[in-house]
């Protein structure tokens, strides 16, 4: 049964600082950003918290901007924000096109980067994309503030390095080198949680994420150092082989996502070699 | 809370997680916007805030406060989009029609059809089939 609204309860900052001593004080709250994943769960009653932190409002968590060499992105910046901006197309173009393919323009409209960062569902397509970009997470409470590097972020299945007393602020983007590549299989191009997502850069040494075929989005290390010293294609299957543990699912099955995330990686190594960039 | 609706203010005392799905059926009486899935997929409860298509299912009215609402009603019974759903059958059941009218305004003037495919993708019709709605807003823009 749907959640009954009139229970909840939303507190709403003017600012920041003021959620970040909302969080504090009169925690336990669940942050709420674009909805699209936490309105699901009132639909279908499975929401566990009664007590809610609006962000919509903080404006200043939209900004998508550069500084000096790194790309910095806002929580709260929307999929269509990301689609739209020449900053990220320009130095993370796989990341405006992970957001194209993130549901319909109802959802680009409203789903944030944040929002999809901290849901840490191993599905969530902007993830990949930020591991091969070895991102940094940014967290804010009300005395502090610490970078977590995208690897160390996740913990487990749904779970992350975050406190209930800290708020995802933002997303730091160093820069790329290499060509970037990105796929996501699903049963359509929109709307539809990917079977499979890739994404990859062919700089010096390959950087090579996927989602879906495991508890976390994963970097494929030993793929990547097998491709990068040199080992061939059926050697670097082999090792996506061992690093990946997919699962049956209502979207699909674990031997299904293995052909696929093969079939992926062979894709990626063929469309990016003999062109250096 | 405020906002704008249809071009015309609205005070309301609402529970502030309410959907705004909810809120403009029940509370505004506007019933033109549907509800079909209720988890963001289908694309009927489409409505418009500050000029962007969203999921009224997934919205809550908190978030709406000071900003600019259009529903089916704010279109009048006369827009191109209207006139041509109906010249080209683009309806059956018309529960998708609204959502379909309301993304459709989004897509600026003249769009390919690719644009419309693409725009349309969070709208979904188990009847009409989608040929004779890319056809009325192609015949609209
Ligand atoms: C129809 C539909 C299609 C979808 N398609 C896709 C898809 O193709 N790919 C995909 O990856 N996802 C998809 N999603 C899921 C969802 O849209 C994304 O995960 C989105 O990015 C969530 O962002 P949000 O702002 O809506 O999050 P919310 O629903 O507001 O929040 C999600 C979670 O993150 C927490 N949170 C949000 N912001 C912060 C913050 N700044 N700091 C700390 N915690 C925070 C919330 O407490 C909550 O636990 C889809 C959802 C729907 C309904
Ligand atoms: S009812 Fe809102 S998307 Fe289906
Ligand atoms: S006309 Fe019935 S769902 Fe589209």
């Amino acid at each position: 049964m749907r959640t009954a609204v009139s229970r909840l309860e939303l507190l709403q900052p003017r600012s920041l600082q003021h959620a970040l001593r909302m969080l504090r004080d009169e925690g336990p709250l669940t942050p709420l950003a674009g909805a699209t994943d936490l309105y699901v769960a009132v639909n279908f009653g499975t929401l566990d918290s009664t007590r809610f932190l609006n962000l919509w409002g903080l404006e200043p968590l939209r900004r998508i901007t550069l500084c000096g060499d790194t790309l910095r992105i806002g929580a709260l910046a929307t999929y269509t924000s990301l689609i739209r901006s020449r900053l990220v197309r320009q130095r993370l173009p796989i990341l405006a096109r992970a957001a194209l393919e993130v549901g319909g323009v109802q959802i680009q409209n409203r789903g944030t980067l944040g929002g999809n960062v901290a849901n840490a569902s191993p599905a969530g397509d902007t993830l990949p994309v930020l591991a091969v970009a070895e991102a940094v997470v940014v967290l804010r409470s009300v005395d502090r503030e610490r970078r977590v590097p995208f690897a160390e972020f996740y913990t487990g299945y749904r779970q992350t390095v975050r406190r209930p007393d800290e708020l995802i602020v933002g997303l730091e983007i160093p820069p790329v080198e290499g060509r970037q590549w990105f796929r996501k299989v699903g049963t359509r191009a929109a709307q539809a949680i990917s079977k499979v997502v890739i994404a990859a850069v062919r700089g010096s040494s390959p950087r090579i994420a996927l989602g879906s075929v495991a508890p976390t989005v994963i970097r494929l290390s030993q793929v990547e150092h097998a491709l990068g010293a040199g080992a061939g294609m059926d050697e670097a299957v082999h090792r996506l082989d061992q690093d990946i543990q997919p699962i049956d699912d209502l979207r699909s099955t674990a031997d299904y996502r293995r052909d696929v995330a093969g079939n992926l990686l062979q894709r990626f190594w063929a469309e990016t070699g003999g062109l250096s960039s | 809370m405020r906002f704008t609706l249809n071009a015309r203010e609205v005070e309301l005392n609402v529970a502030p997680l309410a959907r705004l799905l909810d809120v403009l059926r029940e509370d505004c009486g506007l019933t033109g916007t549907k509800e079909g899935c209720g988890e963001g997929e289908c694309g009927a409860c489409t409505v418009l805030v500050d000029g962007e298509a969203v999921c009224a299912c997934l919205v809550p009215v908190a978030q709406v406060e000071g900003a600019e609402v259009v529903t089916i009603e704010g279109l009048g019974d006369d827009h191109p989009l209207q006139r041509a759903f109906m010249d080209e059958v683009g309806a059956q059941c018309g529960i998708c029609t609204p959502g379909m009218i309301l993304t459709a305004i989004t897509l600026g003037p003249r769009p390919s059809l690719a644009k419309i495919r693409r725009g349309l993708a969070g709208n979904l019709c188990r009847c009409t089939g989608y040929e004779a709605i890319y056809r009325a807003i192609h015949r609209a823009s």
